[in-house]
């Protein structure tokens, strides 16, 4: 859900760049503050594997194609402040080298997929994780959050849509959800085996005891 | 050998043998904005040209092989530039404990 130069008015794409610069600067600085060393190797290989599974596109219904996007797995991998900040190298990448969402656009595509896609898919994940431990909650809350994660990213993406007067507001949103209630169930399914081979791989990596689940 | 190498090995994998496979359909952005009759806006309006257009790298054709090249190269750079963030970030947090009270980063 890259959006492309030209379908965003101005005034929204502008407001989008400036949101997304200060929410990446605040999550910046908080990586900054809490990361540790341990954990870089981790950024570089969720970045690398975000990348290459965005390459995969899978066919939906109707000849219309999505890919992972993975905003709630290196959220819930990393916590969601690192999360955004390796999401964000990855767009900047998609952006610049691959012609994979206009430039103009591309605070806007921060916001949709770094943004929302990391503090909803880990909000998700915590929320469900609290109530459902053991490894069936792992995969569960896994799958639950990427497909949060993915609708709320697009329906976000259809609001700016609409805000730039391609829609009205709600058609946008409407359309964007329901395509993306679709490949959300790719996002959740890749989410949930990712966190299982991490939890299996290497437990100490993930932050925050609950994905290790002592609830279970 | 590290076990991050390891990720990365994987995630190479997925680059260079599963991107050839994907599917060329409209994603669904693109089926919205084409259903939604506005996907023509976006044509001619690219403000800047990116060296490997479309993941097809330069010089190889539309093919698999120009995808997989270019799935390898985008990997390792988004490798690089995830871990060089992060290790930067964890090298500045370094300094500001060590430094004494020296916090203009």
């Amino acid at each position: 859900m890259h959006i492309p130069d030209g379908l965003l008015e101005a005034k929204v794409w502008l407001a989008a760049d400036v949101a997304a610069a200060v929410i990446v600067g605040i999550c910046a600085r908080k990586v900054r503050k809490d990361l540790a060393e341990r954990q870089v190797p981790l950024l570089g290989v969720m970045g690398a594997f975000v990348f290459a599974a965005q390459m995969v596109n899978f066919p939906v219904l109707g000849g219309t194609s999505g890919h992972f996007a993975g905003g709630a797995l290196v959220a819930i991998a990393l916590g969601p402040a690192a999360g955004v900040v390796v999401m964000t190298c990855v767009l900047v990448l998609q952006c610049l080298v691959f012609q994979d969402g206009g430039l103009t656009a591309l605070g806007a595509n921060i916001l949709n997929m770094a943004v929302v896609g990391c503090f909803l898919g880990y909000g998700a994940f915590n929320l469900i994780r609290r109530i459902w431990g053991g490894a069936g909650g792992l995969t569960g809350a896994g799958f639950a959050a990427g497909w949060i994660s993915l609708v709320g990213a697009a329906t976000v993406c259809g609001l700016e849509l609409g805000l730039s007067h391609r829609f009205s507001i709600l058609g946008a949103v409407g359309a964007m959800g329901g395509v993306h209630a679709l490949i959300g169930i790719g996002e959740g399914v890749v989410t949930a085996t990712a966190l299982n081979v991490l939890a299996r791989v290497r437990p100490e990596l993930l932050q925050g005891s609950i994905v290790r689940g002592e609830a279970g | 050998m590290k076990w991050w190498l390891w990720g990365l090995l994987a995630a190479l994998g997925v680059a260079v043998l599963l991107s050839p496979l994907a599917s060329r359909w409209p994603d669904g952005l693109e089926r919205v904005a084409e259903r939604g009759g506005f996907l023509q806006e976006a044509i001619g309006k690219k403000v800047m040209r990116a060296p490997i257009s479309d993941y097809a790298f330069p010089g190889l054709g539309e093919g698999n092989v120009a995808r997989a090249v270019a799935g390898l190269v985008g990997t390792l750079l988004a490798f690089g530039l995830a871990f060089g963030t992060g290790k930067a970030l964890a090298r500045r947090k370094r300094k500001e404990i060590a430094g004494d009270g020296d916090s203009r980063t």
